[in-house]
């Protein structure tokens, strides 16, 4: 049998959607007026009207801080098996984790020497 | 059985009768218990931020030396009620060119990251949803789809206001998960274990907001800035972008935006109770899982009030300060602390343990991690304060700004030493 604890996530999960879905339904399907007109659907920006497209090319500097967040996540991911074992590893294996605990700073020095952590 | 002594148990076998009673046994019987338990607690952690939400406006009318909401029932309880029932007879609205799909997936997506946290936080040793074992990694992996959420809420909308919001998440939100994941290796370290309910326990004699309070600053900053509230609410700031990611949202859709926010303050105070303030440890919690459950709350609101209080005392950060405090600042300190408790643990399993007598032995080691932390803490200041003075003079002396030097001639910052030479024209190549 599968273990019950995941079974309970799943049914947890669609529980969770179900909850908030159904009063913005109740809200949107019942209770709330419908009446719409194109101005009060359109584009909120105070007042004036809107100028060219939303969906634009964005800075590029989101991207480097979203792939710097990748490289760390992913290295960080594999330090928890580590620290569960913590406990029963010898001195000698604690210090090589902390090497590759250094390779992750060699990465943040790296990316903090190059710039990408700059605001710009 | 006593429904002291094991509560959920209890009524477990209460439901179990009920349903061999109507003809429900076996696997159903329990997948439908399964349900119930679901029901139960995702109902609480909905209804929740009615209450919160009134507490929270109350709180804060009372930082701001007024008195709050106090209209609506006594002492104006059902305000939120009342707001509730506001929201839910709105008018829906979709604006023009939305990504429809997607716009009414986010709200509901933002409220189904905080609430399916709700599992795996123990209320009392048998009192949870579920205990996973790997519930450390679960509640980031949950938490970051709100993140997700407001990210496609924003670009969805088809609103620039709200396409900024959901940049500046992206910048924010994401990179603030980077020391969070960091300081929760730190308990999980401590307590060998990823299960909620074993970190709790773990704590027991020491809580680890003693033998690992750098973590624990951590862990809390980030997830107050994981909430997007303020002082880290660049994300929706009202004076800067009017209202960020929810601007469009109408309705019982930006009530979910609402409620998903509330819920995921008091998430994070639940959480860092749990994670460093022992859950639902205290005397005699072991036998009386109510007790645990009261202790566990009491902590939890503890770590709330101190969120709201934030939210009360500090301005909004500036966003080159607040992605600078986390690459440069938290990230590197969360990384020491790891290395720092590592070293102390392991030296002192290893030389140390043996000197001590079994009762001692919890104590003596929180109060090495905590000296070890409290060295981090003290080098960290001193190394940022020193960083801090290093750039200020420095950028000081790139401009070249007559005025300002006149104005500033009388105090003591000793700028007689480049009164008069421009040398700073380097500083526009960016």
């Amino acid at each position: 049998m599968v273990d019950n604890n995941w079974i309970f996530i799943g049914v947890f999960l669609l529980i969770a959607g179900l909850f908030p879905a159904a009063p913005i339904i109740m809200g949107s399907m019942i209770f709330g007026p419908k009446k719409g007109n194109a101005v009060k659907s359109s584009t909120y920006e105070c007042g004036v009207e809107t100028v060219g497209d939303t969906w634009v090319q964005f800075k590029m500097q989101y991207y480097i801080f979203t792939l710097v967040f990748v490289v760390f996540d992913v290295g960080m991911v594999f330090l928890f098996p580590f620290a569960i074992a913590y406990q029963q590893v010898s001195l000698f294996a604690a210090l090589a984790v902390m090497g590759f605990l250094f390779i992750i700073v060699g990465g943040l020095a790296y990316v903090w020497q190059k710039g990408a952590l700059r605001w710009v | 059985m006593d429904f002291f002594l094991n509560p959920l148990g209890f009524i477990r076998e209460w439901l179990l009768s009920l349903l061999t009673s109507i003809g429900i046994t076996g696997p159903a019987g329990d997948f439908a218990l399964i349900v119930l338990g679901t029901v139960v607690v995702g109902g609480l952690g909905l209804t929740l931020p009615l209450a919160l939400i009134y507490i929270e406006r109350r709180l804060i009318g009372r930082f701001q030396d007024r008195i709050g909401p106090n209209r609506v029932g006594p002492e104006g309880i059902f305000q939120t009620v009342a707001d509730a029932i506001k929201l839910l007879i709105k008018e829906d609205i979709t604006p023009l060119g939305a990504d429809k799909f997607i716009y009414n997936l986010a709200p509901i997506m933002a409220v189904v990251s905080v609430l399916t946290m709700w599992a795996i936080l123990p209320f009392s040793y048998n009192v949870f949803g579920t205990d996973l074992n790997v519930g450390a990694l679960y509640f980031v992996s949950v938490g970051s789809l709100g993140t997700l959420a407001i990210m496609l809420g924003g670009w969805a909308s088809n609103n620039k206001y709200a396409l900024l919001g959901a940049f500046r998440t992206v910048a924010q939100m994401v990179c603030y998960e980077v020391p969070m994941i960091l300081a929760i290796l730190v308990p999980v370290l401590l307590a060998s274990s990823m299960s909620m309910n074993a970190i709790s326990a773990a704590q027991d004699q020491v809580w680890f907001l003693f033998s690992a309070p750098v973590a624990a600053f951590i862990f809390f900053l980030t997830s107050v800035a994981e909430t997007g509230r303020a002082p880290f609410d660049l994300l929706e700031a009202e004076s800067e972008i009017v209202a960020g990611f929810n601007i469009e949202y109408s309705g019982m859709k930006f009530g979910m935006f609402f409620v998903g926010e509330f819920l995921h303050a008091f998430t994070v105070g639940a959480l860092t109770a749990t994670l460093f303030m022992g859950g639902w440890t205290g005397p005699f919690a072991d036998q009386y899982p109510l007790l645990g459950m009261l202790y566990f709350s009491l902590k939890a609101f503890i770590a709330y009030f101190v969120v709201i209080w934030m939210r009360a005392t500090f301005p909004r950060i500036r966003i080159d300060h607040m992605l600078e405090l986390n690459w440069k600042f938290l990230v590197p300190l969360a990384l020491g602390s790891i290395v720092v408790t590592m070293l102390v643990d392991k030296l002192y399993a290893e030389f140390l343990q043996a000197l001590f007598v079994e009762g001692a032995r919890a104590y003596v080691r929180g109060g090495l991690l905590l000296l070890g932390n409290l060295a981090l803490a003290a080098g960290a200041m001193v190394i940022a304060t020193r960083a801090a003075r290093y750039m200020r003079l420095k950028e000081e002396s790139d401009k070249y700004m007559p005025v300002v030097e006149a104005e500033h001639g009388h105090d003591d910052h000793g700028h007689d030493d480049h009164g008069h030479e421009p040398h700073g024209v380097v500083a526009a190549a960016h």
